[in-house]
């Protein structure tokens, strides 16, 4: 592609392109779990729904996602302000707690099957099925994110994320707070619903 | 052969910037690489020029040969239940050599008449009049006509086709199964879907199916997010969305409603996944199967339907809006009138795409559901029938007293405004419950979607084609042939879905393999040989269309830059434009391109590039000012 300023261009949004691509995906992704969160509303309506228990586990992940949504707030931020060892700390930090929350998820799918909810086979029901497909597709998705991170860490190594390129940080930022809030929103839903 | 201006700072979209807009680019992405970009275009091996090119119009190439293939054997699969439905009685034992064991005793298979109706229906929707319809035009115009170098991200367009290729590729590998292709018609219902041991079409076929259909909704989304970031994005100097063709704003809203409805039919594709392999029960319930009771319990297959028909609804949209946007083009071009209504057209598309998402439930007015539910979607859906209105009142006041010339692709464009209108006024009968419950799974539905989006979209199609030919090869299609081509398909459309609306009204069942045992339907055997000789005749006119189309391209007369006198960006081009579209500046844009015919103007088109300070005579009061 010949290179062509965007300042040539009629403005959009005022966006990048790269980060139009990414709302627009995340607007997919939002749709998929409409989709599923809908399904199971109306599934539930139509009765034979075995109620099942939450695990209490499930609140610990609530928090460690939120605190590596706020470890990579401050690596944004500490990025803004070119202090880059910090940018590093944030996003291993991220990184971390990430993976923490995977292993906290595989940890109450454990809990869960303790407490006879299965995902399927002859004892299982659609409510414990769904509770199944909502926290993997999203733990799925969880890995992407991650992988989006690692990516930035790595660019950080090669001092190329910094106050004046900061759209890869800002990016991954947003996939990653979007990607704690839709399990915020699920494990909302799932403790009204269930 | 491009030169950029060496004062421009350069830097590609696609190279990471500071992250916003207009802000002054940092040194290490400044020091203008352009000259060298384009050398690297020259020296490319042919595999990253022709196979895996990140260029948007060879990408829109590779749609449209792999579209016209699967049409292809989209059409001998319809030509084969044709044959079925037209002689029920007759061998065809003539065909063993080509089918095998799916002719017995010279009988064609019944599963493996599922399996026809079902790939033909998923073939044409998703592969043909999908892919191969928007892919290949929104890929080729979007970046023409916005004035653009390329695609928001040309790697991710290029994902985007070759995850077509091998969501094809599976399906195609599908038809080849011992067991066949998926046979639960194209909106695979479970429960006959979901069950292994239903039919055989519901083993490996409906797997393969499924994971086919993922490929596609992973090659659509990247597609549909890279069309609209660059609609909005990279629009040249001037090109305001109310400067945008017609074309680009169908294209446009079809990839939001894309972006929008794949990802739940992924969702409900998963959720199939899971209950055919893994044991859960999210649209099974109370099964017996053979005399044995399954253990699934709790499912319910209409959560499935509407899920399916979430995506269903907006699909047959995303399937005819860019057909309506090419031929609002394709007309007011050949009209030489400006398009009539051009805020109207924008909001009617508008207006559909929101419609589309709060119609679904017309497909299901059957199951069951609750009747005021019923009539509050039947209300939403004859609502539709106001835009839909407007896009033909304005259609045809653009042909209205204009100085038509009848090119080929005028001819389709006509076709189509034709054929949407008869299959939308059976819309209205269909859209009507109390109707629809009358009329639910007859030959009426069938008539009923292949005129109006069907045949339609495919008028769109091929006049999309004989209209951008010239940019796309730069040689022109033959007229004549196409006038053949064009009255034969035309004439066959109609000889095949009027009479098929009659038997469908006298209550002739959809996808029953033979209906000879039933003595109230024995009367229209005629009409369903006729139906049958039409379709198939129809369906090998259109050979005469592809001769044209792979001749043209070698042999075809050479184009000129702007064959049709057009005013959009695309004809600004050279005549077959290299990668990064203009060789040197991309030009600005002052007016809107429906410039035709303007009193004043000595020619009778001004192109979307010229100034209105060129053109004093021509200028209307408010334009006078409007200079540079």
């Amino acid at each position: 592609m010949t290179p062509e300023t965007l300042s040539e261009k009629e403005i959009g949004l005022g966006w990048h392109p790269k980060r139009v691509l990414l709302i627009l995906l995340i607007f997919s992704i939002v749709m998929m779990f409409a989709a599923f969160t809908s399904g199971y509303i109306v599934r539930q309506d139509e009765g034979n729904w075995r109620e099942f228990d939450l695990p209490v586990s499930l609140l610990l992940n609530t928090l460690v996602i939120a605190l590596s949504s706020a470890a990579m707030q401050w690596a944004w931020y500490s990025a803004k302000k070119d202090e880059i060892s910090r940018v590093k700390m944030g996003l291993g930090l991220t990184l971390a707690l990430g993976v923490a929350f995977l292993f906290g998820q595989v940890h109450s799918w454990g809990d869960l099957v303790d407490g006879r909810t299965y995902f399927g086979g002859a004892d299982a029901n659609p409510s414990g099925s769904f509770l199944y497909v909502l926290m993997g597709v999203h733990a799925f998705h969880l890995v992407t994110g991650l992988v989006f991170v690692a990516v930035i860490l790595s660019r950080t190594f090669g001092y190329q994320v910094h106050s004046r390129a900061m759209l890869g940080i800002g990016n991954a930022t947003l996939y990653w707070h979007f990607l704690g809030g839709l399990w915020l929103y699920l494990y909302l839903f799932l403790l009204l619903n269930h | 052969m491009a030169i950029n201006n060496p004062n421009l700072p350069n830097f590609s979209p696609a190279v990471e910037s500071q992250g916003g807009i207009g802000t002054a680019p940092v040194s290490h992405v400044a020091h203008g690489h352009g000259e060298h970009d384009e050398h690297e275009h020259h020296d490319q091996h042919w595999m990253w020029k022709y196979v895996f090119s990140q260029d948007h119009k060879q990408i829109a190439k590779q749609f449209l040969i792999t579209g016209m293939l699967w049409a292809i054997i989209g059409g001998l699969l319809s030509s084969l239940f044709r044959l079925q439905l037209g002689w029920p009685e007759g061998t065809m034992e003539w065909l063993k050599p080509v089918l095998g064991h799916w002719v017995e005793a010279g009988k064609l298979n019944p599963e493996f008449y599922l399996a026809l109706v079902t790939m033909h229906g998923t073939i044409m929707v998703f592969f043909v009049l999908t892919a191969g319809l928007s892919g290949t035009f929104s890929n080729f115009l979007i970046p023409l006509q916005v004035g653009a170098r390329d695609m928001a991200s040309g790697f991710m367009n290029m994902l985007s086709y070759w995850f077509f290729f091998l969501s094809s590729v599976v399906m195609f590998a599908s038809l080849f199964l011992e067991t066949g292709p998926a046979a639960a018609g194209w909106t695979i219902y479970p429960p006959l879907s979901a069950l292994p041991q239903a039919i055989p079409g519901s083993g490996m076929g409906m797997t393969m199916w499924l994971v086919s259909m993922a490929l596609f909704i992973v090659s659509q989304l990247l597609g549909g997010v890279n069309y609209v970031t660059t609609v909005i994005n990279l629009r040249t100097r001037g090109m305001s969305m109310s400067k945008l063709p017609l074309t680009i704003w169908a294209f446009f809203l079809t990839a939001i409603l894309g972006i929008l409805s794949f990802p739940v039919l992924f969702s409900a594709a998963l959720l199939l996944i899971f209950d055919r392999s893994f044991g859960t029960s999210f649209f099974l319930s109370d099964i017996y199967i053979a005399g044995q009771a399954l253990p699934n319990q709790g499912g319910s297959p209409v959560l499935f339907q509407h899920l399916f028909w979430f995506l269903g609804h907006p699909e047959v949209y995303i399937v005819i809006m860019p057909a309506m946007g090419m031929v609002s083009e394709v007309l007011a071009t050949n009209a030489r009138k400006p398009i009539f209504g051009y805020r109207a057209m924008i909001g009617s598309l508008i207006g559909i795409s929101l419609l589309s998402f709060v119609v679904w439930a017309h497909h299901m007015f059957v199951t069951g559901m609750n009747p005021f539910l019923g009539s509050v979607f039947m209300f939403l859906t004859l609502i539709i029938a106001v835009p839909s209105g407007v896009k033909v009142f304005n259609w045809l006041a653009t042909l209205w007293r204009g100085n038509i010339r009848f090119t080929a692709a005028m001819l389709f464009a006509i076709g189509f405004v034709s054929l949407f209108i008869s299959g939308g006024l059976t819309g209205i009968i269909l859209g009507n419950a109390t109707l629809d419950i009358q009329m639910h799974n007859t030959y009426f539905v069938v008539a009923h979607f292949h005129l109006v989006m069907g045949s339609s979209a495919f008028f769109g199609l091929f006049a999309g084609v004989y209209h951008w030919f010239p940019k796309m090869f730069g040689r022109m299609m033959d007229e004549k042939l196409g006038y053949i081509h064009f009255w034969l398909t035309f004439a066959g459309v109609y000889l095949v879905f009027m009479p098929m609306h009659y038997v469908g009204i006298a209550g002739f069942p959809r996808r029953y393999y033979a209906w000879t045992g039933f003595d109230a339907f024995s009367q229209f055997a005629d009409m369903n040989k006729f139906i049958s000789v039409a379709a198939i005749l129809a369906f090998f006119a259109q050979f005469i269309f592809i001769i044209n189309f792979f001749y043209s391209i070698f042999r075809g007369r050479r184009a000129t830059e702007n064959p049709w006198n057009s005013t959009t960006l695309e004809w600004t081009t050279p005549i077959e434009p290299g990668h990064g579209n203009w060789p040197g500046e991309i030009p600005a844009v002052y007016r809107w391109p429906y410039d035709y015919s303007k009193p004043g103007s000595e020619a009778d088109f001004i192109p979307q590039t010229v100034p209105y300070s060129q053109t004093q005579s021509s200028n209307l009061p408010y334009e006078k000012d409007m200079g540079e």
